[in-house]
């Protein structure tokens, strides 16, 4: 069902845990439909200095955290903010059909993530 | 561990199959002597499957392609025979899809339909049962025991309160056959569905029993097999190798039946108590012999059939038929079940050639994958992961 990838990514997954004073946090998707993850981001001269993600849900859901993970880390915010579904489904090599809408969120998390950065950054300007 | 989505024909049951495909080709519909050895093969196999269920005669057991066509035979049959006497059909919140999408498509017939609630066990609401019992109720149709979550449903007693009106009990054993005793007359079930492969016997074949007496209107017309009420030529290799394993699972059941309760009540234990935030599925006693249903807060249920596949395990989440949809288990969210807790149950199904090593293998494998999952999770609380 999952690709080499996929069950690499489930199995030794990259940057899993939480950064302790992140810059930038977000969370997608919601327990009730079996899927929910958090990206933690922290930013340095505009790059992802660091990336890490925590997430409940299946094998997929797990995949493209760690995926995405990877995908971001020494991005710039605009270029991280280009990251799509489709690029994290395509970098692991495909995901099965029906769980390309409800699992592959993790690209919805990290842009949730830039964007609280963002916010954030405004706060304390003003 | 994953018998109840598949089981392995038992060779015993291959070897009698043989015959009816290599030499034996004969059609049981025929006079000469090829048809009348086949018709003798036929009532043989009818005659083995009738005294599984303790039935007054052979006559009562109707063979067909299985036990998703068995439901629907019963369930349409009735309706559509007995749709003069009323329009009610009363049915369980935890039936198989078989079930379930048989009779929503009578609602589009002019039937009313009532998925009666269940307990947090899965037991039949038998208070809401008597209520919804109505004069134009027509038929009942409870399962023998869910596949899922393994729950034995007080049959004896769902058929007293049905009688009392004049109503048919239907219930679908597919999941309870030649794994429990079932004794139609002493449990008063007027139809009950038989699967051929749930008691290792080969796929594509099933059959309905229907009580001397009751009639019901058949789905498919043609020839007039199995008494004008199930059309088409025999399956006679299926329903020998049927016949077969029936006749085995009468004589080992009560041995095999011990065996299973054991490794499942070892592997029950097992899999909870080293693990905070674990819970049964189903009840303890009233159960399956081989049905594990287990649930682990703050994790999912694939990412742990998952793990488990890794360590050369199967087990299946909720129900294999659901994997397709991704929703959770209709049976595990009418025993209340909350969707998240539904996402992170996972079901074991011990069968025939399952060990107590393969349990204790289980039993050592789960807490460093649900500790491994739970370490990942947002939603795990924070005094688990010291």
């Amino acid at each position: 069902m999952y690709t080499e990838k996929v069950m690499d990514h489930f199995k030794n997954p990259r940057n899993m845990g939480e950064i302790p004073d992140a810059d930038g946090v977000g969370t997608v998707g919601n327990p009730v439909c079996g899927d929910l993850m958090t990206i933690q981001i922290k930013v340095k001269d505009n790059r992802l200095k660091d990336v890490k993600f925590k997430t409940y849900g299946c094998g997929a859901a797990i995949a493209t955290s760690s995926m995405v993970t990877e995908l971001a880390r020494g991005k710039t915010l605009e270029e991280a903010m280009k990251i799509t579904r489709a690029n994290v489904a395509d970098s692991l090599g495909g995901l099965p059909p029906i769980k390309m809408h409800c699992s592959n969120l993790a690209a919805d998390a990290l842009h949730a993530a830039i964007e609280d950065y963002y916010k954030k950054q405004k706060e304390v300007k003003k | 561990m994953d018998y109840s989505a598949g089981r392995p024909l038992d060779p015993r049951a291959i070897e009698a199959m043989l015959p009816y495909m290599e030499s034996r080709w004969g059609n049981p519909s025929s006079l000469h002597v090829f048809g009348q050895e086949a018709r003798q093969a036929l009532d043989e196999a009818r005659a083995k499957v009738s005294q599984l269920i303790n039935a007054e005669k052979k006559e009562s057991i109707i063979f067909t392609s299985g036990a998703t066509e068995s439901n629907n035979l019963a369930i349409k049959g009735v309706a559509y025979r007995y749709r003069d006497r009323g329009n009610r059909i009363l049915t369980s919140s935890v039936e198989h899809m078989s079930v379930v999408n048989s009779c929503k498509f009578m609602t589009t017939k002019g039937f009313e339909t009532v998925f009666l609630p269940v307990n947090q066990y899965g037991f039949v609401n038998l208070e809401s049962l008597e209520k919804e019992l109505t004069d134009q109720t027509i038929l009942v149709s409870i399962v023998y025991a869910n596949g899922e979550i393994g729950t034995l449903e007080p049959i004896k007693e769902i058929s007293q309160i049905t009688h009392k009106k004049n109503a048919y009990l239907h219930v679908d054993a597919a999941a309870a056959n030649g794994q429990v005793p079932i004794d139609v007359k002493s449990e008063g079930i007027d139809l009950l569905t038989l699967s051929s492969n749930d008691m290792y016997g080969p796929k594509g074949v099933g059959a309905l029993y229907v009580k001397e007496g009751i009639r019901i209107e058949p789905l498919l017309h043609g020839g007039g097999q199995e008494r004008g009420l199930r059309s088409g030529t025999e399956n006679l290799p299926g329903i020998v190798g049927f016949g077969k394993a029936a006749e085995i699972a009468q004589n080992e059941m009560q041995t095999e039946g011990e065996r299973l309760t054991r490794l499942r009540d070892k592997l029950i234990k097992g899999l909870l108590d080293p693990i905070p935030y674990s819970f049964l599925n189903g009840h303890s006693t009233k159960r399956l012999p081989g049905n594990v249903s287990v649930r682990y807060n703050f994790v999912e249920g694939e990412s742990i059939l998952l793990s488990l596949d890794m360590m050369g395990v199967a087990a299946s989440s909720g129900s294999a038929c659901t994997a397709k949809t991704l929703e959770p288990s209709h049976v595990l969210l009418a025993i209340g079940l909350k969707h998240e807790e539904a996402h992170g149950s996972l079901m074991f199904s011990l069968g025939k050639q399952n060990v107590e090593d393969e349990v204790d293998y289980v039993i050592g494998l789960m807490p460093n994958i649900i500790k491994r999952l739970r370490e990942m999770s947002p939603l795990t609380p924070k005094e688990l992961k010291k």
